[in-house]
């Protein structure tokens, strides 16, 4: 092992801080030193995206991301998601919607697609297809997941309506 | 019929409920394999061929072993004491099928590209990697064959040479007189078709954690059949099957591709023996599209004959079967479960499948949803439209007037199988309320008229699921070396919550949702009182995991009968203690209770605290509420729907968009009209990536070109439009549930739609047949071919011979 790293990280609101080896990637960062184990790991190419967090509030693949790169960073992961026992929209929109069966690439999804509502709650179809391009799935045939992210953009806009 | 059919309406059937199975998975908090962690675990890292075919000359490891993190390696002969090769579980009686011996570590020989050579086991995820790299094999490089045709051919180079013949096998089922139906043939069709290979990619790769304590393995993988690995790793390791125990925690997607017992599993297991510490291995996704197992890979030579007004008479199919290498699980058996619906949804007199089976150097090709039966209804459909361009009719209309009629069935076909169910009128009627025909032929026009192409296609499918009854499959008929009935058992808790161990395996269907609504109804209890029990051989009773559309027709089935006792049980207790006629309680609003006077009655949770406070039962009746079944199906059922396709084809690029899709689906009475829905839209979305993206691809030097997400195009959401999706419902009469599978329906139903989409697109180009993928490289080259020739005759693609329908002999090598 190379000379280790001392890296400080906030993660889902927590600093966290350990000594790493330069080349661990933050995704393994987050599942074997932190115990994260809902960021998923599907390929080797940073095609499939199950790997998705959130990392300074943008949507990013872990899997494309050293620990050291993240030095200093705020990142959320799935786990992060729900506050106070009640689910995020986005995971509440999956779950009402049938966005997922076999769950492996679903926080990747969900993370991508509230980091897309977050900042375009009125995104068409085609911009939310496009925006989850980078992400893979085997079972849905996407369909319910772009429900769920219309469900859940469509509640994020009556809710900024109802602030307004 | 038992007293249980004669229930009050159902509360839970039929409804869209969400499921049960996602919080923790939408919450981070799912269970895959390589979410485990277990103390004092090792790693893992498997070295693999880069030589597709080669002899072992020497593996110098001593760099590796020298590694401080690294505790072991191990090559072939370190597994000399393993008692049996990987397992392939087809003996058709009659039929030789020629297998070379597959283990988990070559012996010195390699046969594929990925074929495992070595394993490096040490400390930690990165060092074993690191280390494998240190692992210096020299290879004396073979001769190569990838071409299925190639390798029938005299001269051929051997993939086996110990077998003398790249032929594995050749099987034949069929009926009817095909002779005099060719000779009686008022039009021939014929084609070759290609149905090219393809991966399963399950998003969750394969995994695998073996721990070893006393004399006792617990082995966590990701897998469709926990209780067939178990069975066979114990004859494989020579242990007693009681000190095995295999867990299939969340499993991320199977699609066949975890329907087998995979090298690297036995690999694990007789590792963790010998080092006395567990050992995690999880799959890159390189290695997944290398050594998972593959799918179809047939090139199937098609004759039809038919009358001139359209009535088909005969059909026989050749089919080359590229196995790869090895043979895995069920490898020379897939083409089989497509011969069984060779008829498709007509009614054809005369019918001939001839399968031949072929080594070539590449990975094992084995089940991919539908199995079989893809390929077989992707033949049949784009034939039947062939016949109709060489008659000049509807297509539509010719499929009317070939469909087997409703008042047929249970309907027998020349391949033997008796079709349980259909209607198919039913469903073509139903597809074009959706999709109007007319209104579409002229919008096709006008476009036209733009330069724009736009085309539908249809298919019209049935398919054989409900794997299956034993005695059709088992070792004294079709040949499987097993049996395939499902198991279940329903405990009732003294609270009056009910569990159920069902020895299916799902991998995302959806099962202990669909599972739970049929058991409360049964129960008068409410879903959320239902807990369901899978994947883990420690718990439950032998079963046979989830793969063929079965899990609720043979599953599901089980399971709703073990209710069905309990509930009986049920019933005769709330009789004795409410002094009435067992034949008179019903269950009803969540209760118990006595037919006509609801206000006597009993609760589940009444039920069983007399059942376990043994006080007043009736005489001779033991305690407990709990009941077990095995249920084994009479006969297979048979799904069907008719979908429809509307493609765009931008014919400077070649490139496809679809623009639109249709899928009516029957599957019999809905348990969860969502969770079907959900089926069809990932089935349809497999089979459009097969269509259009998906290839896994070999170069002459059997070097895999496809390894990685880059190459093997899955289709995204950007490529795909959202589904519509409609249902009828014809019950099958071979379960109580009359259910019939959703699972593969998709896969099977689609590929056909999209190419005859796009060929209806390109007809005024002169297109009249393209193979699979429709990638738009293929798709311009057809165009600037038909370009060529003028418009005449310019139908398929580079690489595929159109009219040279004919089988080859394929010299015995």
């Amino acid at each position: 092992m190379s000379r280790a790293v001392r890296v400080r990280i906030t993660v889902n609101g927590e600093p966290r801080e350990a000594d790493v080896e330069p080349r661990l990637l933050l995704v393994h960062f987050l599942r074997d030193t932190l115990g994260l184990t809902g960021t998923h790991v599907g390929c080797d190419t940073s095609n499939c995206g199950a790997c998705t967090v959130h990392l300074g509030g943008e949507a990013v693949k872990s899997c494309t991301i050293l620990a050291v790169q993240a030095d200093g960073s705020e990142v959320r992961t799935i786990e992060g998601m729900a506050s106070d026992g009640a689910l995020h929209p986005m995971q509440e929109a999956f779950w009402a919607n049938h966005g997922l069966q076999c769950g492996y690439c679903t926080p990747g999804m969900i993370m991508v697609a509230a980091d897309l509502i977050e900042k375009r709650p009125d995104a068409s179809e085609a911009e939310i297809r496009h925006t989850l391009e980078g992400n893979l799935c085997r079972c849905t045939g996407y369909h319910n997941i772009v429900k769920a992210v219309q469900d859940a953009a469509s509640k994020a806009r009556e809710e900024a309506g109802a602030a307004s | 019929m038992s007293a249980v059919e004669q229930e009050a309406p159902a509360r839970f059937v039929g409804r869209s409920l969400r499921r049960k199975e996602d919080p923790p998975l939408i919450t981070g908090k799912g269970r895959y394999v390589d979410d485990i962690s277990l103390p004092g675990m090792l790693h893992a890292a498997i070295v693999r061929s880069h030589e597709a075919h080669a002899r072992i000359v020497s593996i110098d490891a001593s760099a590796a072993r020298e590694r401080a993190d690294v505790v072991a390696v191990l090559t072939g002969e370190d597994l000399d004491d393993l008692l049996a090769p990987l397992p392939m579980a087809w003996v058709p009686p009659d039929v030789e099928v020629k297998a070379p011996e597959h283990w988990p570590l070559a012996r010195a020989e390699v046969c594929h590209v990925g074929d495992p050579v070595a394993v490096v086991i040490g400390e930690d995820r990165y060092s074993v990697v690191d280390a494998a790299e240190e692992v210096l094999v020299e290879y004396e490089p073979l001769p190569v064959v990838v071409d299925m045709e190639a390798a029938l051919e005299d001269g051929s180079p051997l993939v086996h040479e110990s077998l003398g013949t790249n032929r594995s096998h050749e099987w034949s089922i069929g009926g009817g007189d095909l002779d005099g139906a060719f000779a009686d043939a008022e039009v021939v069709v014929e084609r070759r078709i290609v149905n090219h290979r393809t991966a399963g990619t399950a998003i969750e790769p394969r995994g695998t954690i073996a721990d070893w304590r006393q004399d006792s393995l617990t082995l966590w993988t990701s897998t469709q059949i926990p209780h067939l690995v178990r069975l066979q790793l114990a004859g494989m390791l020579g242990v007693s099957e009681d000190r095995l125990r295999v867990i299939a925690p969340d499993v991320g997607g199977g699609f066949g591709s975890k329907l087998n017992v995979y090298g690297e599993e036995v690999l694990l297991a007789h590792c963790a023996r010998r080092l006395g510490r567990p050992i995690k291995w999880i799959e890159t996704r390189s290695e997944n599209l290398q050594t998972t197992t593959h799918g179809r890979d047939q090139i199937d030579y098609v004759r039809l004959a038919a009358k001139r007004d359209g009535t088909i008479t005969g059909l026989h199919v050749k089919i080359l079967q590229d196995l790869g290498a090895y043979l895995q699980l069920l490898t020379p058996a897939v083409p089989s479960l497509g011969a069984f619906v060779m008829s498709g949804c007509y009614k054809i007199p005369a019918i001939r499948t001839d399968v031949v089976g072929v080594y070539t150097n590449k990975f094992a090709t084995d089940a991919v949803r539908g199995a079989g039966r893809p390929e077989a209804t992707h033949l049949v459909e784009l034939m039947v439209e062939q016949l109709a361009t060489e008659l000049e009719m509807d297509s539509l209309e010719l499929r009317r007037k070939n469909f087997i009629p409703k008042e047929d069935f249970p309907a027998e076909v020349a391949s033997g199988v008796i079709y349980d169910s259909g209607d198919y009128h039913a469903s073509l009627d139903k597809l074009l309320e959706h999709v109007d025909l007319d209104a579409f032929r002229r919008e096709q026009a006008e476009l036209r008229e733009q330069g724009i192409h736009r085309g539908i296609g249809f298919s019209t499918y049935t398919e054989i699921c409900g794997l299956a009854p034993s005695r059709i499959v088992g070792p004294g008929g079709f040949g499987l070396q097993g049996g395939f009935w499902e198991s279940a058992i329903v405990r009732v808790h003294p609270s009056g919550a009910a569990t159920v161990f069902t020895g299916s395996s799902p991998h995302g269907e959806g099962l202990d949702s669909g599972f739970a609504q049929f058991v409360s109804d049964r129960l008068g209890i409410d879903p959320e009182q239902v807990e369901v029990i899978h994947g883990d051989t420690g718990t439950g009773p032998f079963g046979m995991g989830t793969y063929g559309s079965r899990s609720l027709a043979v599953g599901g089935e089980s399971a709703s009968r073990a209710a069905g006792k309990v509930a009986e049980k049920a019933r005769r207790i709330v009789a004795h203690m409410l002094e009435a006629a067992p034949e008179d309680i019903e269950v009803a609003d969540g209760r118990f209770q006595v037919r006509g006077s609801p206000d006597k009655g009993m609760t589940l949770a009444e039920v069983a605290g007399a059942a376990y406070i043994p006080e007043d039962l009736p005489e001779g009746m033991e305690p407990g509420l709990e009941e077990t079944s095995f249920y084994d199906p009479e006969n297979f059922v048979f799904p069907f729907g008719a979908h429809a396709c509307i493609c765009e084809v931008d014919v400077e690029t070649g490139k496809i968009r679809v623009v639109r899709y249709v899928a009516v689906d029957d599957c019999g009475p809905a348990i969860n009209p969502m969770l079907i829905d959900g089926q069809v839209h990932g089935g349809v979305a497999h089979a459009i990536g097969q269509a259009l993206y998906e290839q896994i691809a070999y170069d002459e030097d059997g070097q895999l070109v496809t390894g990685t997400f880059v190459d093997y195009a899955l289709p995204t959401a950007a490529e795909l439009p959202s589904f519509e999706t409609d249902r009828t419902e014809t019950p099958s009469p071979v379960n109580e549930l009359g259910v019939k599978g959703v699972g593969e329906a998709g896969t099977i139903a689609a590929t056909p739609a999209v190419v005859s989409a796009v060929v209806d697109a390109l007809r005024p180009l002169g297109i009249t047949f393209l193979d699979m993928p429709l990638t738009p490289v293929r798709v311009w080259q057809a165009i600037e071919q038909a370009r060529t020739n003028g418009g005449a005759g310019g139908s398929a693609p580079a690489g595929s011979r159109p009219g040279d329908g004919a089988a080859p002999d394929g010299g015995e090598s």
